[in-house]
């Protein structure tokens, strides 16, 4: 099923030759209209006519969040304010959120996308939507409330948090569709069997998931636990929010959407660009934003790109399921973490919820490691040994797969804090 | 053959009167206690009036909970009573994971309950030595 299928299955040729089209004309916007890219680009001696396609994007600079930062709140912006319509902002972990602006124009495209995105996942005018990501400036909420208006189909905008009362409303509405992060998705199937009620009381039928890295394992139990499938979109607000990239039925990687980005795969130490199919932190430029046009952002999102033709038909090229963040991987004793690796191990072992959490300290000179993982019912036993053993177990499997040693303690049900947006996996007390 | 249960705890202070206040608010009767704890958790190992109801309202106030059967034998409360069942239990090699005992009424019986590795085994040994084992509906009579 598509949405706009004259665009998602284009040609690969007459792709690239509206990409370059729309990226030249996105470089002449940003050199004459932003001060800023003006300036780097003068800095590093390039002309917009320098760029004749889409073959002359690495010749430009890459734009970072700092940078966004740096021209807080509108230095950026493409267009007088007089034209923004909306604006959002990611709430940054450090000083001032990151903020970014829509033309009317822009969030048409927007909602097209989205709609491409739910329709990818399941959607149709039929269905009944529940948007459980957060509304307001994050980008989540109100983007798939958008293109899930223009797909037609009947929207229930509850927003994130009060998860009874979510699970209520899916009750008595008849929710087919689920749209939240994959963390709150696993808290809201847990509390649908805590409240004892049963799948045949629910209509659910599809889940569209992001926001937050997950792991294929974590696929698999929100799936099986709610009887639905569930795909990963993937999106960031400094690019448009949602509606970046989504996987189809096929579920082997996100379709990017390349009539409107341009993706690159690059090396995150030297810059350089990697040939498709190796793994990198992904770098997006947007071909037809008019607010917030950006040239080359690094996403620090790791991923590698696959152009191999999918089998539902859309020619855009996939990005592989993003592993992690290169600001949320965690360097221990020399060795990158990712909290994905420790929920794969953790899913392995006991097809244990993942309700665990990494708590980083430095003792002396020397990091340390703490994987706190939570006992359910299914791995509790009565005898200390076999607890010990399980602890053991985890101990020895996370080693094997980080070569690392953690020091793994178990917890009681609920000890770990559960969140209603994206999920904490990590306290890093080395920075205290 | 007994129904015991048994609780995740953390090794944290408190942790054990938030449970017993579960067990009081619900009215459940407990007749022996026993926990085994390493450094940071401890296993507490309870037999109850009400097994079913303690695992739900256990269950309910968010706890990890599992039951398990143990042998409960009777021993006379006298020097060498424990030690008549232990030999028998050694002798057919049959291992022991924990044990703990009650006493209702000094210098009569003692309840020994025991988490051994075949318990089927156990019950038929003790019982063709003469050794009392008692079920649930004698332990509810004590």
């Amino acid at each position: 099923m598509y949405w706009d299928k004259t665009n998602e299955c284009m040609p690969r040729e007459q792709l690239a030759e509206l990409q370059s089209r729309r990226l030249i004309e996105t470089v002449q916007r940003v050199y004459h209209n932003v001060p800023y890219y003006r300036q780097r680009m003068q800095e590093l001696g390039i002309m917009p006519e320098d760029i004749k396609g889409a073959e002359d994007l690495h010749k430009l600079p890459f734009t970072t969040k700092q940078d966004l930062r740096d021209y807080y709140p509108y230095g950026l912006f493409a267009v007088p304010l007089s034209e923004i319509v909306r604006i959002h902002a990611s709430s940054g972990t450090t000083g001032k959120p990151t903020v970014v602006g829509y033309t009317r124009k822009d969030i048409v495209t927007w909602s097209e996308l989205m709609a491409r995105t739910l329709v990818c996942g399941g959607t149709h005018k039929d269905s009944v939507i529940q948007i459980a990501y957060g509304y307001g400036l994050f980008t989540g909420g109100l983007g798939a409330h958008y293109g899930a208006e223009r797909i037609g189909a009947s929207v229930i905008p509850v927003s994130g948090g009060n998860t009874k009362r979510q699970i209520m409303l899916m009750k008595d509405f008849g929710t087919t569709v689920l749209a939240c992060t994959p963390s709150y998705a696993l808290y809201i199937a847990e509390t649908i069997e805590e409240m004892g009620i049963k799948r045949e009381e629910l209509k659910l039928e599809y889940g569209i998931f992001g926001a937050e890295p997950w792991s294929e394992a974590m696929r698999k139990e929100i799936e099986e636990k709610m009887q639905i499938s569930a795909i990963d979109i993937y999106g960031l607000s400094e690019v448009i929010g949602p509606g970046v990239a989504s996987e189809c039925q096929c579920k082997v990687g996100l379709h990017i959407f390349e009539d409107h980005f341009i993706p690159e795969i690059i090396d995150p130490e030297t810059g350089e660009v990697l040939p498709p199919g190796q793994e990198g932190e992904l770098v997006f430029t947007t071909i037809t934003k008019e607010g917030l046009p950006v040239i080359r952002y690094r996403t620090r999102d790791i991923s590698s790109l696959n152009y191999d033709l999918c089998p539902c038909g859309r020619t855009h090229v996939r990005m592989n399921k993003v592993l992690g963040r290169t600001d949320d991987m965690i360097i221990i004793r020399g060795v990158n973490v990712f909290p994905s690796q420790i929920e794969s191990v953790l899913m392995e072992i006991g097809d244990t919820e993942p309700h665990y959490l990494l708590v980083v300290d430095r003792i002396g000179n020397l990091d340390s490691l703490e994987v706190w993982v939570e006992v359910s019912n299914k791995l509790f036993s009565d005898e200390v040994r076999k607890l010990e053993d399980l602890r053991q177990r985890i101990t020895r499997e996370i080693q094997g797969t980080l070569g690392l040693t953690a020091k793994v303690k178990l917890v009681e049900p609920k000890t770990i804090e559960r969140s209603e947006g994206k999920a904490k996996r990590i306290i890093d007390r080395r920075k205290l | 053959m007994f129904r015991q249960i048994s609780v995740f705890l953390e090794n944290k202070r408190g942790k054990l009167a938030e449970v017993t206040g579960v067990l009081a608010d619900n009215n459940i009767d407990m007749w022996a206690i026993s926990i085994a704890d390493t450094t940071n958790f401890g296993i507490l190992r309870i037999i109850v009036d009400d097994p079913d109801k303690a695992v739900d309202v256990m269950r309910n106030a968010g706890y990890t909970v599992s039951t398990t059967e143990v042998l409960a034998v009777e021993v006379p409360d006298q020097p060498g009573g424990l030690h008549q069942v232990l030999d028998i239990l050694r002798k057919e090699g049959i291992s022991i994971e924990y044990l703990y005992s009650f006493v209702r009424r000094p210098a009569e019986k003692a309840l020994i309950l025991f988490k051994v590795d075949c318990l089927n085994d156990a019950v038929d040994i003790l019982k063709r030595t003469g050794i009392s084992v008692l079920t649930n509906d004698q332990v509810c009579g004590l």
